[in-house]
């Protein structure tokens, strides 16, 4: 035995998430999927590899997807993150999100909230994608029970749903 | 809406939860609890000399260290042999904490828990385990040598040995005009839900009852290990599956070692402990699938029928044999897929290695006996010079030869007795889907271009719902919420949806009134699993009948309060009323207040009952003799055999003729399950499948060194395929009834991944004019094949159709006549479009 502890020094780490400053006590090799999931309590980010092939841990950070298991928590202080959480609630769904459960594009549900994030993301820079374009989109991201077939219509179908919104928006302002 | 929603594509009722962050996976769970981490062997085959855990003690934040002699009792004991057979000569199964002996990388030999996940590794990486090594046996080919054996005690390394035969094959085969014989084998892969395992466990010191949250393709099974390991109650020990990320048989083992030790050390420390697997964990310490080698020898006649089949192969059964031989014994019931094979004998030596153990992945030993026959069947097509199709079709067992009794004994141990099918329907569908007629001319306007195509089928059956039972229970509140709950679980299959729709079209209810639980051992203690695309045959089954039971009790009830037959009523919308008066009725709440003679005015539906007087008789007791208060049903399903579903696939594929990589160009599936409770599901799991059969058959393989050692541990080196590999799956469906249960159901869940690496197989040897007779098949092997083919060391096919004798010279690397980008998109005749 050596005798002396071996104590991790902790950091301060704030971070926005969701639109709402999030803060925690944390080793500087917290990832921040684990800070979202365990210190934060915003278990809807899920790990499926920690070494960033399999997408599932997907967030938004300043709009752009980002594996959160790739990334350090201290890295995010001062960014802004979006989960799952952060796309729409069961009662009022973001578009991404009503198109899965309307075309089939989940089973099990684990990789889904790296799929939203991803698709949300994707469709901000590319509004209207063809079916390979949406194909393409999502090829990041492993899924191990649909054959994505219905993801592809999913990213579609959200693309029909952000326009429709956007059209009503805009008649709303009008 | 309501005597429809049997058969609808209605939408998921678990997708808002899920969408939405609201699911809750085993790791979702316990943030009070500690974690537990384990120190895992490194080495294939060694002895364990010395454990030195000093140096972890200093880790702040470390909770407890416990090795193999630390563990009491039972939890000390070798794990169960779940499903013994006679045939398994030499079971073995292993310790929760290696005792003395390591049998592959990653044997779990240490338990940690501390503070966190974080500080529990630091402290594995700190203990010292001292190992003396042995000779590692690794693959069929050393396990078969058995220069060195896995377990001293096990002569030859054969867990089992096994031989079916019907009819006198030797005298058929010396007799048949014809004969083949086949070296077909297939690789090894694993189920790799995205969401590993994990269990969570909390120890109520004062009720001294443990509950613990697994995730598991079996909560009752993991209860029931759990109770006897530690030496509780089975009333003091409940196990729930919570949402659960994939399965694909990986779950179906029981109890795993952390399922014992977590729940162990929970009740030690007097806290809640969880363990959650990582991905190299997963790789290394839950279970592998579909190793195996085959030899065929066939005899048939000139027409292409079968006169003798004769199977032997050898089953990587890997380590341990915690789950029986049930893989190897599917392959060898289930290679016979549609056809009358004349005579049959099979063979089989499931063979112990250094390596991680072996389960059920998705298929579960049908791919590889379904890449065996379809071969063999491509083969004498090939021999004959017949239309592949045309072989098959002349082997089929016809419609009206059903129920088909094989004479072998199935997986379940009872007679392999096919229930139903149309198998020459199913072709000519499957043929019409993919135009078969047509793809000569596809060929020759490719070939034109200098492209290589092929074209591929499989065919296959699959025994479904296997028993031997689950139950259903369903109870209607006074609101008329209508709770449903049977004791199997859910990976993603969309069980809270299908129950519902069968509980919604039994019943009468909407469907938004239903309500499913699942996995949850408190509601239901009896049950199996969700395995052998069983549960909605199983499950599905079992709460209909319940469903009758509580229709026909609130029937009952309604009748005498309004004073009519019940033959009389109906029940719509959840209104039970009278058929052509429907102002005459009463709501299933309100049945369920009279069905309890403790009538509180709780709720309206209380208030609503007091206006129907009913009998009073003061000389019966209130709640009769042969009655139950409630209106409740409770029932279980339990067959006497398998149902039988069946599909058969064909893949159109191209190969690049510089770099030999593969590509599906069309995948076409024709799936008969019987009636489909919801076809939207249906599909999926046919998608879901299809995409695991084309990992199977391109690109998932477990590399294992001389060393025993697992050299893909990674998904960056394991391959599955992404949307990108992925075909576009176009897929008909046939609805031939079984006549084994209420509902005419068969299960669908493995259906997709069973042929298709005999599809793709067969499109490439279409393609390519020699034979595969090995899956997966990379670029690079499939290159090396055409380099072996052009020097003469691998045959020819006798009617190649794929390269014609004078092969285009526009094959060299960087040839500008080989303009092809291979994401463009294919001509509109070859693919249809994704339908939106």
């Amino acid at each position: 035995m050596s005798g002396d502890p071996v104590v991790e020094e902790l950091l301060d780490v704030t971070v926005t998430v969701n639109g709402v400053p999030r803060h925690a006590r944390v080793p500087a090799r917290r990832l921040l999927s684990d800070f979202l999931r365990h210190d934060l309590g915003l278990t809807g980010t899920h790990v499926g590899c920690e070494h960033g092939v399999c997408g599932a841990c997907t967030v938004l950070l300043d709009g752009r997807p980002a594996r959160s298991c790739l990334v350090f928590a201290v890295t995010a202080q001062a960014h802004a993150v979006t989960t799952v959480e952060g796309l729409g609630t069961r009662e009022a769904m973001g578009p991404v999100q009503r198109a899965f459960a309307e075309c089939h594009g989940l089973q099990c549900g684990f990789c889904t909230p790296g799929f939203l994030t991803t698709v949300t993301a994707y469709l901000e820079e590319h509004p209207h994608p063809t079916q390979d374009e949406a194909r393409e989109a999502i090829s990041g991201n492993l899924c191990r029970c649909t054959g994505y077939q219905n993801i592809v219509r999913s990213v579609l179908r959200a693309a029909e749903l952000r326009e429709a919104a956007e059209a009503d928006a805009t008649a709303g302002d009008s | 809406m309501t005597t429809s929603m049997f058969g609808a594509p209605v939408q998921r009722r678990e997708d808002p939860r899920l969408l939405t962050g609201g699911g809750r996976y085993l790791d979702d769970l316990g943030h009070d609890a500690l974690a537990a981490a384990l120190v895992r062997s490194p080495h294939a085959h060694a002895r364990i000399r010395d454990i030195d855990v000093t140096d972890a003690l200093d880790v702040d934040g470390l909770v407890g260290i416990w090795t193999h002699e630390d563990l009491p009792g039972r939890v000390g004991e070798p794990l169960p042999l779940l499903i013994p057979h006679p045939t398994l000569t030499h079971g073995r199964t292993q310790y929760a904490l290696a005792r003395d002996e390591v049998n592959h990388v990653g044997e779990p030999v240490v338990l940690v828990v501390a503070r966190d996940r974080y500080v529990a590794e630091d402290a594995c990486q700190r203990i010292r385990v001292d190992y003396e090594l042995l000779s590692p046996v690794v693959g069929i080919e050393d396990a078969r040598a058995a220069t060195h054996l896995v377990h001293d005690d096990v002569p030859d390394n054969v867990s089992a040995h096994m031989l079916q035969e019907v009819g006198d094959v030797e005298s058929a085969m010396a007799a048949a005009p014809h004969t083949l014989e086949l070296d077909l084998s297939i690789e090894r892969s694993a189920s790799m839900p995205l969401e590993g395992r994990g269990v969570y466990a909390r120890w109520d010191d004062e009720r001294e009852e443990l509950r613990i949250y697994s995730s598991t393709q079996t909560s009752t099974g993991v209860r029931a290990a759990v109770a006897a390991k530690l030496d509780l109650p089975l009333a003091k020990v409940e196990c729930i599956a919570p949402d659960v990320g994939g399965g694909f048989g990986v779950k179906i083992n029981h109890p795993w070692p952390e399922e014992v030790l977590v729940p162990w050390a929970a009740r030690v420390l007097g806290r809640p402990v969880k363990w959650t697997e990582d991905r190299r964990e997963h790789f290394v310490s839950s279970a592998h699938e579909r190793g195996q080698l085959h030899r065929v020898r066939v005899g048939f006649d000139d027409d292409g029928r079968l006169l003798a089949l004769d199977v032997k192969f050898w089953h990587d059964n890997g380590a341990y044999t915690p789950y029986g031989i049930i893989v190897p014994i599917i392959t060898s019931t289930q290679l016979l897929g549609p056809y009358k094979p004349g005579t049959y004998r099979v063979e089989f030596w499931s063979l112990y290695t250094n390596t991680v153990l072996v389960t059920p992945y998705r298929g579960a030993g049908r791919p590889q006996g379904c890449f065996a026959m379809e071969r063999t069947m491509d083969a004498i097509a090939d021999e004959l010079g017949l239309d592949r199709t045309e072989v098959r079709r002349r082997n089929f067992i016809q419609p009206d030869e059903m129920p088909w009794d094989h004479g072998l004994l199935f997986q379940d141990g009872r007679p392999l007795r096919y229930d139903s099918g149309d198998f020459p329907a199913t072709l000519a569908t499957l043929e019409r889907l993919v135009g078969w007629d047509d793809f000569a001319a596809y060929r020759d306007q490719a070939r034109a271009e200098g492209r290589r195509v092929g074209l591929g089928i499989g065919c296959y059956v699959e025994g479904t719902g296997v028993g031997p039972y689950e139950g259903g229970h369903i109870q209607v509140e006074t609101s008329g919420r209508v709770n449903v709950s049977t004791g199997l679980t859910s990976q993603g299959q969309g069980h809270e949806t299908v129950f519902a729709q069968v509980v919604a079209s039994e019943l009468g209810v909407r469907l938004e009134d239903v309500h499913v639980t699942t996995g949850d051992t408190r509601r239901m203690p009896y049950a199996v699993g969700t395995f052998a695309s069983r549960a909605a045959v199983m499950s599905g089954n079992a709460i209909a009948l319940a469903a009758r039971q509580v229709r026909a009790k609130a029937l009952r009830i309604a009748a005498d309060a309004l004073e009519v037959s019940p033959e009389d009523l109906e029940i719509v919308d959840g209104d039970v009323r009278v058929k052509g008066a429907p102002d005459t009725h009463m709501g299933l709440g309100t049945v369920s207040v009279m069905s309890n003679p403790l009538r509180y005015a709780f709720d309206e539906a209380a208030k609503a009952a007091t206006q129907f007087a009913g009998s009073n008789d003061p000389d019966k007791p209130p709640v009769a003799d042969d009655e139950e208060p409630g209106l409740e049903g409770k029932d279980f399903y339990s067959p006497t055999q398998a149902t039988f579903a069946n599909g058969m696939h064909a893949a159109v594929v191209e190969t690049d003729p510089v770099t030999a990589e593969v590509r599906i160009l069309r995948y076409c599936v024709v799936h008969d399950c019987g009636p489909m409770i919801n076809p939207m599901v249906v599909e999926g799991q046919v998608h879901g499948g299809v995409a695991q059969g084309v990992g199977g058959a391109l690109y998932e393989r477990m590399v294992y060194d001389g060393g025993g050692q697992l050299l893909n541990a990674s998904f960056m080196d394991f391959l599955m395929p992404y949307a990108s590999e992925v075909p576009f799956i176009e897929t008909d469906h046939l609805e031939t009834p079984s006549p084994l249960n209420p509902l005419g159901i068969k299960g669908a869940g493995e259906a997709g991944c069973i042929p298709v690496s005999a599809v793709i197989a067969s499109a490439i040897e279409d393609a390519e004019g020699f034979p595969i007779r090995s899956m997966p098949i990379s670029p690079v092997e499939l290159w090396e094949l055409r380099r072996r083919h052009e020097r003469g060391e691998w045959p020819s096919l006798r009617h190649a159709h794929g390269i014609p004798a004078d092969p285009p010279a526009a094959t060299a690397p960087g040839d500008p006549r080989d303009p092809r980008d291979p994401r463009d998109e294919p001509t509109p005749a070859t693919r249809p479009e994704e339908q939106r």
